[in-house]
């Protein structure tokens, strides 16, 4: 079973959102987008300073099985990069929220507030 | 509808990630994928393959029917049990299925058949039977009354394995050379497979199959999925059906030369077409040097012109992305080429198309 922390929003493409305290959002894949792709050998994350529109593809997870698409879940531009997440792709198979893959600024805050909670999230991800 | 396989009921008890494959509910892993993987290379893993079509002919006219049916020549079988690999093809030289033949007695062979393709391949065989008036009965096994259940048994200890959950087997397989089969009660075992490892591919009463894994199982065989059965045979330098060749793609630009006895005067479908057509491109390896996944339908650039990947991966054993890839004609194993991932194109070089076997890198 796959795990949707409360604490965090989600995009219906499969990603998670934090919003930390300096006004940024660290971004991720969920624990049901790692486990559906299987192990992961090859992240391909964005360029610092790049701005995203939101759903435009932004980083690129690779398992044995496929290649898939991360979107932005919002709108906004990436401040910072998880080097050891592509360093060790394992890592977000070992823990998806632990292994964070780029941090963004949004253009707007209410667009993150927009994003599914944990339990719509979950409703998705069962459909899947 | 998907089609289940008699061990639907014993993947979905191990928690398997089912896909769906060709029409097919079947195991893509049951866990990681990597970890089956490498349980093939070092120890011993097994697949449920019972999707695959087990067809058998019988009738005076086995081998001369055979002879005209395939691009490889059914007069390299002279030993009863032998099996060859072979390309079944259009008049126009394309790949209709690349199949395994048992030779049994000059009355009795068995072909296995791709599970995508054995519908079409058991109406053209019919049809070919009929045309050329050969006294050959066609009759496949998958499904139905007697029908046959398919496990592979992979890997460096694979043969001990089965010795022990079949004791009464051993004498008769033991010594097997590779690609051989030997038949003991109800049991058709083959020292075959689709890994680059030793092991055998156990055919037995579709419903024995069950018994049969879960004793496996029992033995410390590790039940192994679709995905590694893609990673082990692509290390393996083996060709998928569907993906490396198709009715399209004369098995002379598929790797599969090798496969094809042209210099006799035996006639076969298709051989005016090879013969026509020569070698248009070569099927060769590709090693990505940059970091990133090779893929089916990536586009490959090198100073002879542009080439196309036709499968492609990471490689657990090499710690690489790997590819088989076809290639024009001129260029030369060792030349570093470059791939078009995503926009980006990245170095890889070029290698035979042959990446691992029996447990060790070959690159």
């Amino acid at each position: 079973m796959s795990n949707v922390p409360s604490n965090l929003k989600y995009a219906a493409s499969h990603e998670w959102v934090l919003k930390n305290a300096d006004g940024s959002v660290t971004v991720g894949i969920s624990d049901h987008a790692q486990e559906a792709l299987g192990d992961l050998v090859f992240v391909e994350l964005p360029e610092v300073g790049a701005h995203y529109a939101a759903e435009k593809e932004i980083a690129v997870v690779e398992s044995v099985k496929a290649a898939a698409d991360v979107y932005a879940p919002i709108a906004g531009t990436v401040t910072e990069v998880n080097q050891a997440a592509a360093d060790a792709p394992e890592s977000v198979n070992a823990d998806a929220y632990a292994a964070w893959l780029f941090k963004m600024t949004p253009d707007n805050m209410a667009d993150v507030d927009a994003l599914l909670d944990a339990a719509a999230y979950q409703a998705v991800a069962d459909a899947a | 509808m998907l089609k289940k396989t008699v061990l639907n009921d014993a993947h979905r008890a191990l928690n398997a990630r089912m896909v769906d494959f060709g029409g097919w509910d079947m195991p893509v892993n049951y866990g990681s994928q990597i970890e089956e993987h490498h349980a093939v290379r070092k120890d011993c893993g097994m697949f449920d393959v019972s999707h695959m079509c087990p067809v058998d002919l019988t009738g005076t006219d086995c081998r001369p029917f055979l002879s005209r049916l395939v691009a490889n020549d059914v007069a390299k079988l002279t030993v009863a049990g032998k099996a060859l690999y072979a390309a079944m093809l259009n008049d126009a030289g394309g790949v209709i299925d690349d199949l395994i033949i048992y030779f049994l007695t000059d009355t009795k062979f068995r072909i296995v058949v791709n599970a995508g393709t054995a519908e079409k391949d058991l109406a053209w065989m019919q049809a070919k039977a009929a045309e050329w008036k050969m006294d050959v009965t066609i009759t496949q096994r998958r499904d139905g009354a007697n029908n046959l259940g398919i496990i592979a048994v992979q890997g460096p200890n694979a043969r001990a394995k089965v010795w022990q959950v079949l004791p009464q087997a051993k004498a008769a397989i033991a010594e097997l050379k590779p690609f051989f089969a030997a038949e003991v009660d109800q049991y058709f075992i083959a020292s075959t497979g689709y890994t680059g490892e030793d092991g055998y591919e156990i055919m037995l009463p579709a419903n024995e199959a069950e018994a049969m894994w879960n004793a496996l199982k029992d033995a410390g065989v590790a039940p192994c999925g679709l995905g590694a059965r893609d990673t082990l045979r692509l290390e393996a330098g083996m060709n998928l059906y569907g993906q490396d060749m198709d009715e399209t793609v004369s098995p002379l630009d598929a790797g599969l030369a090798w496969t094809v006895a042209m210099k006799d005067a035996r006639d076969f479908v298709g051989k005016a077409a090879l013969t026509a057509n020569g070698q248009q491109k070569q099927f060769l390896g590709l090693i990505l040097l940059d970091k990133g996944v090779l893929r089916g339908h990536q586009q490959v650039v090198t100073k002879q012109g542009n080439g196309e990947i036709t499968s492609g991966s990471f490689s657990p054993t090499l710690q690489q992305s790997i590819a088989l890839a076809r290639l024009p004609l001129g260029v030369a194993i060792g030349d570093e080429v470059e791939v078009d991932i995503r926009g980006k194109l990245l170095k890889a070089k070029v290698t035979k198309p042959v990446f691992a076997r029996n447990g060790k890198a070959v690159q």
